[in-house]
């Protein structure tokens, strides 16, 4: 490689290092019309997912955009739910409101302090109507006082999804869409998809009780970034990577519906 | 100018009011009355209750013994105030110059009014008459002075109408009382034998002022005219109204957004002018066929923002059916409240950020309802369902007094109600090995407990709970608990909640 360099003459080289710098440029631009936003609202937030992060471009946890998160059952609902109200307390650090839209709301506030996230910075919007939600969600992305908004729904469309991520663009909220038991799971405009499911907790040898809450974090699409598995667990208002990858066991009732294999 | 005053008394002011309110309470004997140094004093008795032996000030108690089934109703402290300020801005209609005259009077200065009515006796007899019918035993006055037309408003016996200076004779014959005394001053003159301001009133200025204050002076000064007396006139609060006449009938969407705009920016010039929002508003249009159509909209915080008013009144524009045109629209602020300029915090959430917040859930409120905006706030209670309160968005504030409680662990789903699960357990107060729900089995692993939780007894009775947070095979972590004790009755178990 170095041999072939110096047989360039300065003249093309300086043309390469100029392409070079064109692609970069390039590149960057694309990642900000994907909605990969280099310059965040939130700079200083570390999300402490260690490895995870690695799977993301540029290695940061992308805000500003719409993460979209899959559950197919109550467990692994309630999984996500705790997962999201961990990375909205690391958001709302800094102060700043966030607001969860939902049709029929099941969330408990009490349980969220313990991820870390006030729940006096949460406002509930609780829709009556289900197609009012996508309205709800879209005036919360639009507003760029918020920090996050949280949106629980069924099914969306891809056209749906285009433009919730352009109100996004503008704004720089970040977006979380919990979806429930989706009829499909088809391509939307959002950044990511994660899946999120409960694994058992881990206790040292002859200890009772329960351990750390403690999920498999599957991340199955991320635009950009490379998708992957990882094991995580909640310790000490923290996620804490769990490095030693097994495939858990999942016997009895919850492999039925593990439909993504 | 010559100046003219007449000064009204409401002998029973409280009482009339009440009578006029319920009309059965009129010629009944009745009396309102407040705490006053720990014991109930009567603090006004109606008409037909006075010739009972019944009077002001005195307790309760030997009311009710003077007269047993005596009707009492109770006594708000601002409640003069109020009656006469409603009072003042009606009689308004006879004068521009009204004045409340606490605890019971108005004073009226009607310079230049009366010939309106074709002379000061006419005059009177319209603003006593009308009250009269209303209901109010009244007694009015007329004088050069405020001081002497309160005086024979209240102890006159010959002529409502003092003529122009003779306000001197008319005081002659009247007791001191006529002349706004304190209680202290009024003693000592009565116990030197001063019973008709005659008696006194030419006596040297040094010798009234040694013996009894310069208070009585002035008041003497006051009635005859010689020293001035200051009035505070009601100002009458104007509606926040605006109109707006088109030349020509409005029939479209376009034309009503430039007609709100017109009126809001009009009204908010104005609120902002005098430092209040606007809580709910009312936009109408007058039809050419004689039909109103409204919509009134509401915000979570004053604002006096036309820009954000419009968004919310834009939602609602379809609603209006100009049908052949709207020739006449009209905004009206029902509600209107002080704005509480945040100040700016460096580098935190800023309060612009929470008037942006408001503003939003004022949209959401508008399409979807103020009832599906919910935030919570921790509650002194260990039973779970009441641990939290829902409160109204406030921007800024936090947890208030209390924080949110970690040290027992919450589920972040809680269902409600809680469902009914089966379940088999091994032994009294353990967990259970396994549980059905909705006819499909968990076998438990783990679990911790339990945490008994008891009943708040000053708000509802019945067995404890003992609530356990078991993990499935799985890793699903649910929390189970346990209605009742084991060997008294029959204890139930519920499914509560899924933690994360």
């Amino acid at each position: 490689m170095i041999s072939v360099k110096y047989t360039i003459s300065t003249n093309t080289m300086e043309t390469i290092l100029e392409k070079s710098e064109i692609i970069r440029q390039l590149r960057e631009k694309i990642m900000g019309l994907e909605g990969f936003s280099k310059s965040s609202p939130h700079p200083f937030v570390s999300f402490g997912l260690g490895p995870l992060e690695a799977a993301f471009p540029g290695n940061v946890f992308p805000t500003g955009t719409i993460h979209e998160f899959i559950s197919q059952e109550s467990s692994s609902a309630a999984s996500t739910n705790g997962f999201i109200a961990g990375l909205l307390g690391l958001l709302t650090q800094r102060g700043g409101y966030c607001l969860w839209v939902s049709h029929r709301r099941s969330l408990f506030p009490h349980g969220l302090k313990y991820f870390g996230l006030a729940p006096d910075r949460l406002i509930f919007v609780d829709v009556p109507r289900k197609k009012d939600i996508l309205w709800v969600l879209e005036q919360g992305l639009k507003c760029p006082a918020l920090t996050a908004v949280v949106g629980e729904l069924q099914e969306l469309s891809f056209t749906e999804s285009q433009r919730l991520q352009l109100a996004v663009e503008r704004s720089k909220v970040t977006g979380f869409l919990h979806r429930c038991q989706p009829r499909q799971q088809h391509a939307l405009a959002c950044a990511t998809r994660w899946k999120i499911t409960p694994r058992q907790s881990e206790l040292e040898e002859g200890m009772p009780g329960l351990g750390h809450p403690s999920w498999r974090v599957e991340l199955l699409k991320v635009r950009n970034g490379r998708p992957g598995n990882w094991l995580f667990a909640w310790e000490n208002g923290r996620f804490r990577h769990l490095p030693s990858y097994q495939i858990p066991i999942r016997p009895g009732i919850s492999t039925g519906s593990q439909r993504y294999a | 100018m010559h100046r003219r005053y007449l000064s009204l008394w409401f002998r029973h002011l409280t009482t009339d009011r009440l009578a006029i309110r319920r009309p059965e309470l009129r010629d009944r004997a009745f009396v309102t009355a407040a705490p006053e140094r720990g014991r109930m004093v009567v603090k006004a008795v109606s008409a037909a209750a006075a010739p009972l032996g019944l009077f002001p000030g005195m307790a309760l108690a030997d009311a009710r013994a003077v007269f047993p089934s005596l009707q009492v109703f109770s006594d708000r402290p601002d409640w003069h105030q109020k009656l006469l300020r409603g009072l003042a801005e009606w009689s308004l209609r006879y004068t521009p110059v009204a004045c409340i005259d606490p605890p019971d009077g108005l004073v009226l200065d009607i310079s230049g009014c009366p010939h309106l009515w074709g002379g000061e006796r006419p005059y009177l007899k319209d603003i006593v008459g009308t009250l009269r019918a209303k209901g109010y035993r009244v007694r009015g006055a007329i004088a050069d002075t405020v001081g002497a037309a309160w005086a024979v408003a209240r102890y006159g016996e010959v002529s409502p109408i003092i003529g122009p200076g003779s306000q001197r004779e008319a005081l002659l014959p009247l007791p001191p009382e006529a002349l706004r005394l304190d209680a202290d001053v009024l003693q000592r003159l009565t116990k030197l034998g001063f019973r008709q301001i005659g008696q006194f009133l030419d006596m040297p200025a040094g010798a009234l002022r040694r013996r009894f204050g310069d208070k009585l002076l002035l008041r003497i000064g006051q009635a005859l005219g010689t020293e001035p007396e200051a009035l505070h006139p009601v100002q009458p609060l104007e509606p926040y109204l605006e109109r707006l006449p088109c030349m020509e009938p409005i029939s479209t969407a376009t034309g009503i957004a430039i007609a709100l705009k017109h009126l809001l920016d009009k009204i908010c010039a104005r609120l902002s002018k005098e430092g209040k929002g606007l809580r709910t508003g009312i936009f109408r249009g007058y039809r050419l066929d004689g039909k109103v159509q409204q919509v009134a909209i509401g915000t979570s915080r004053a604002s006096h923002n036309p820009g954000h008013l419009f968004r919310l009144f834009e939602l609602k524009i379809p609603s209006i059916e100009p049908d052949l045109g709207i020739e006449l629209f009209e905004i009206e602020a029902p509600l209107v409240e002080k704005v509480v300029e945040g100040q700016e915090v460096l580098w935190q959430v800023s309060g612009r950020d929470h008037v942006v917040v408001g503003e939003l859930l004022d949209r959401i409120a508008g399409k979807i309802g103020m009832q599906s905006i919910r935030c919570y706030l921790p509650q002194e209670h260990h039973w779970p369902e009441r641990s939290i309160k829902e409160v109204p968005f406030l921007a800024g504030q936090g947890a208030g007094d209390m924080s949110w409680p970690i040290q027992a662990p919450r589920p972040v789903q809680l269902l409600s109600p809680p469902e009914p699960i089966e379940v088999m357990v091994p032994l009294p107060d353990y967990p259970p090995l396994h549980f059905r729900h909705r006819g499909t089995i968990f076998r438990i692993v783990k679990a911790d407990g339990p945490e008994r939780i008891e009943q708040e007894w000053w708000l509802q009775t019945g067995p404890p709970r003992d609530y356990y947070c078991v993990e499935d095979e799985g890793g699903a972590r649910y929390w189970l608990f346990r209605l009742g004790l084991y060997g008294q009755g029959n204890p139930q178990w519920f499914l509560h909640g899924f933690f994360a």
